[in-house]
């Protein structure tokens, strides 16, 4: 085979723009990649000058598929900046529109838009409907739809889709890629659950609705929450609607531990060889959330903080975003400059100016050497470091606790795998169901403290005490910060005169999708692409596992605006 | 039967795979295929803020709206510019309407739109083979044509003086009217006071948040979202009944102005579009 660049643009099933230029050696395999966020639109800029109360609304615009975690993260911001200290209800009702969006979002990305890389959808034509039921019942014997006939229907579905010859969303596609391993009965149970959670997900995230109006773009609120709590009003929080969450939560249960993980563990297994594939950086980093009372007490978080490097899970490092020293973004390969050529900024000094030093679109290649991404380069104590999921599981691991051992470990043992297998592209979708278990049982604990806060008498969900801006101090600053979906999430604001003076953001998919730095050092999905044999290279599916196991949020990570990122819906009308 | 062919954010096919669904849509498809715009081009130097495949978005959107049977603008970043268009808007980002002049565009505002009117107005097409009868905004008047509060199920205590005074007081528990809150309700045209959301679970004034107008054109320099409008008659707390009476009249009388103002501009700019879209529909009949 010759050295082939390999280019994939648009990497699709994503949230935003993405472009990943990958450098094959004679042996197929990839030597050097290259990674850009093709798109920006200045919600820093558009901030200020702008009441911090209202940010939250702009920020949460960022992203329309992981939608509340900028909200959440505005809030804290401010909240941070002026002294205010939310109550704990509102804390509660955070953490459980927190975990309401986790599961919801690691669902939807493991079926939706993760599935496809290992799943050949074509091939489940040819499933024997009676093996698919014996094989589904096998994997879940809890889950109750696992008939024949129920295969059968799906199949016949199936048949009639792909016979009409509109495949619509599943046209020119890699089927009959060699690297799909999964036999045909499971690739037809996968294709089911595929429908079977498109339909769940609109379901669970009425939690949203009932606390934030709607979804996506749930509302938030400086110092609490707007959804009062009065159980004899009719008017706000009350008995009906609690019962909703409550129903909600125990149907998402059933979802993620009937379904998902059982799907989850029985795809792994027939994938052995992707255990050693993708694992990058080996570096990561997590700062930490779901406060028990107050997000000042680290202490408390659900969700422990932590750095650790080299995959060395021995040791795990106190991270810190308000420290100058620690965190710091660079733009060496991004089409933006920054004044008098510093090399680096603390997101509070942060400035972003675009100078766009790209080749003129219609362009076919970008050049390593050179400037080639609108996301800048974030690195920790000058480290390039992994968010996510399998950061978070890295990093509860080796702490030592025991609700992420016993998830991680079992799960291992499952697969017959050493713990070393999670440094890798398997283990970041491992890692993300793995942190799903722990977030519906979670959930579950969050809405039991919630009525025994009730049952105590407490109902307050809001702090208004400086709601009104005379009661702020002249100038503040403040960090906000949340475990998103898809990582540890950053905003940092400095309020001047009543108004955001400065914005920062530095978002999960920022860290993993990075460009180079001025060392060299490759960003995460860059360095997790070397190393990775791909069997045809004009279908490089291979590149789409270890970039989707990443979960990309381009939208998020080019500090661009826009609910569903910009794309296109072209609908054929027959 | 909808076949969705090429979205990016759900489709199989990646990279020029992917593209080559698009392009050979226009190719096999012409006159004949929706194109439903979500997000919006930005125009400053030379659209190098938003590339595809290492095409402008701007260029893509062009080529794509060329054959199109019918162009949607999803969401107010489409129809409208939205936050990305927010003062000093970087990178010069413009609405589906104010870059392509073939076709008139339908505008389906809302950060995002209400799931059952995206599913309405796209289906409304294809069952009855005719654009909806769309307001001088290009809106559908079928989703668009009432305010949220005129349909607020809080109105009464609008009408009565009745209003949350701070986030957690009585009347925020009793569900009183949030206008003094800034709710944006009765400036803002859209269908959530009556269809609400996620399957009518809720909507955000009904889950104790004013409305911030997100389906109104430049809502976001319409703020800040919580200092209340200035343009509505408000009836005052202590008001008699008269007082509130004569108030609410005038309130509603401002909205039935506007509505008709709306309503009459509306006419000349549809017929012009009517003519065209119908001559263009007929003819994409005459090829099926």
């Amino acid at each position: 085979m010759a050295k082939q660049r390999v280019v994939v643009d648009p990497v699709t099933r994503i949230e935003g723009h993405l472009r990943v230029e990958a450098m094959l050696n004679e042996s197929g395999v990839i030597g050097d990649a290259i990674s850009s966020g093709t798109m920006w639109r200045g919600i820093e800029l558009i901030l200020k000058g702008r009441d911090p109360r209202d940010a939250w609304a702009f920020c949460e615009r960022i992203c329309g598929v992981c939608t509340t975690v900028h909200a959440l993260a505005s809030v804290r911001c401010v909240e941070n900046a002026l002294g205010i200290r939310i109550p704990e209800n509102a804390n509660i009702i955070r953490n459980i529109m927190f975990l309401t969006q986790m599961v919801q979002d690691h669902v939807i990305h493991f079926y939706h838009l993760h599935a496809l890389d290992w799943v050949d959808l074509v091939s489940a034509l040819g499933a024997d409907p009676s093996k698919t039921a014996a094989l589904a019942q096998s994997v879940s014997p809890s889950w109750p739809k696992s008939s024949p006939g129920y295969f059968a229907d799906i199949q016949k579905t199936l048949k009639k889709f792909v016979e009409s010859g509109q495949l619509g969303l599943f046209q020119n596609a890699y089927w009959g890629h060699p690297a799909y391993k999964l036999p045909a009965e499971a690739n037809l149970m996968a294709v089911a659950h595929y429908l079977e959670a498109l339909n769940w997900q609109k379901e669970i995230i009425k939690i949203h609705t009932i606390f934030g109006g709607k979804n996506p773009h749930p509302n938030y609120l400086v110092g609490g929450m707007a959804s009062t709590i009065d159980l004899q009003s009719d008017n706000a929080i009350n008995m009906e609607r609690l019962n909703m969450i409550r129903d909600l939560i125990k149907q998402a249960a059933v979802i993620v531990e009937q379904m998902y993980i059982p799907d989850l563990l029985a795809v792994a297994s027939f994938y052995p060889e992707w255990t050693q594939i993708g694992g990058g950086l080996g570096n990561y980093m997590v700062y930490g959330d779901l406060p028990a009372k107050d997000i000042s007490d680290a202490s408390s978080f659900r969700f422990p903080p932590g750095v650790i490097l080299n995959k060395n899970l021995s040791e795990v490092l106190a991270v810190d975003p308000t420290n100058p020293e620690e965190i710091r973004e660079e733009v060496t390969h991004s089409w933006y400059e920054y004044p008098d050529q510093v090399a680096s900024l603390h997101p509070w000094d942060g400035v972003t100016v675009p100078k766009y030093t790209g080749p003129k679109p219609p362009y076919s290649q970008l050049d390593e050497t050179g400037t080639y991404s609108w996301l800048k380069s974030p690195r920790w104590k000058g480290h390039a470091v992994e968010v996510g999921p399998l950061a978070r599981m890295l990093v509860g691991y080796a702490h030592g606790r025991d609700d992420f051992r016993e998830v991680v470990n079992e799960a291992l043992g499952r697969l017959n795998v050493p713990a070393t297998a999670l440094f890798s592209t398997l283990g970041r979708t491992a890692a993300r169901g793995l942190e799903t278990r722990l977030g519906i049982k979670w959930l579950q604990d969050e809405f039991d403290h919630l009525i025994g806060n009730l049952k105590g008498g407490d109902t307050l969900v809001a702090d208004t005490s400086r709601w009104e801006p005379s009661t702020w101090p002249g100038e503040a600053r403040g960090f906000g910060f949340t475990e998103a979906p898809r990582g540890s999430l950053g905003h940092w604001i400095h309020i001047k005169n009543e108004k955001i003076e400065s914005y920062q953001i530095v978002v999960p998919s920022t860290w993993n999708a990075s460009p180079k730095d001025a060392r060299g050092q490759k960003g995460a999905y860059e360095a997790a692409l070397v190393g990775t044999p791909m069997a045809d290279p004009e279908r490089p599916v291979e590149i789409l596992r270890t970039i989707h196991s990443f979960d990309p949020c381009l939208a998020c990570a080019s500090h661009v605006l826009g609910p569903d990122g910009r794309k296109l819906a072209e609908v054929i009308v027959r | 039967m909808i076949s969705l062919d090429y979205d990016e954010t759900l489709q199989a096919a990646a990279g020029h795979q992917a593209e080559e669904i698009r392009e050979r849509i226009m190719r096999e498809h012409p006159g004949e295929y929706v194109l439903a715009v979500e997000g919006n081009a930005p125009t400053g130097d030379g659209g190098v803020y938003c590339t595809v495949a290492g095409r402008t978005f701007l260029d893509i959107l062009k080529e794509s709206a060329e054959g199109a049977k019918a162009i949607i603008a999803w969401g107010s970043c489409a129809s409208d510019g939205c936050v990305q268009a927010a003062s000093p808007n970087p990178t010069g980002a413009k609405p589906v309407h104010e870059i392509i002049h073939s076709h008139p565009i339908i505008n389906v505002p809302g950060c995002p739109p209400i799931a059952e009117v995206m599913t309405g107005v796209l289906t409304y097409i294809l069952t009855f083979d005719k654009l909806p009868e769309l307001d001088r905004f290009g809106r559908p008047k079928m989703f668009y044509g009432q305010r949220i509060h005129d349909k607020c199920y809080r109105r009464s205590y609008f009408d009565a003086g009745q209003f949350v005074e701070t986030w957690e007081d009585d009347g925020a528990r009793k569900g009183w009217c949030l206008y003094k809150m800034g709710c944006r309700g009765p400036m803002t045209y859209n269908s959530c006071s009556t269809f609400k959301w996620n399957n009518g679970v809720s909507f955000p004034i009904g889950s104790g948040h004013g409305c911030i107008g997100c389906s109104e054109n430049k809502f976001w320099d319409n703020g800040p979202f919580y200092t209340r409008l200035t343009n509505v008659p408000l009836p005052g707390v202590e008001s008699t009944p008269d007082k509130i009476g004569k108030y609410a009249a005038v309130a509603a009388g401002v909205g039935v102005a506007a509505h008709a103002a709306s309503y009459a501009a509306n006419q000349g700019i549809k017929k012009a579009k009517k003519n065209r879209q119908t001559k263009k529909l007929l003819e994409s009949d005459k090829e099926e």
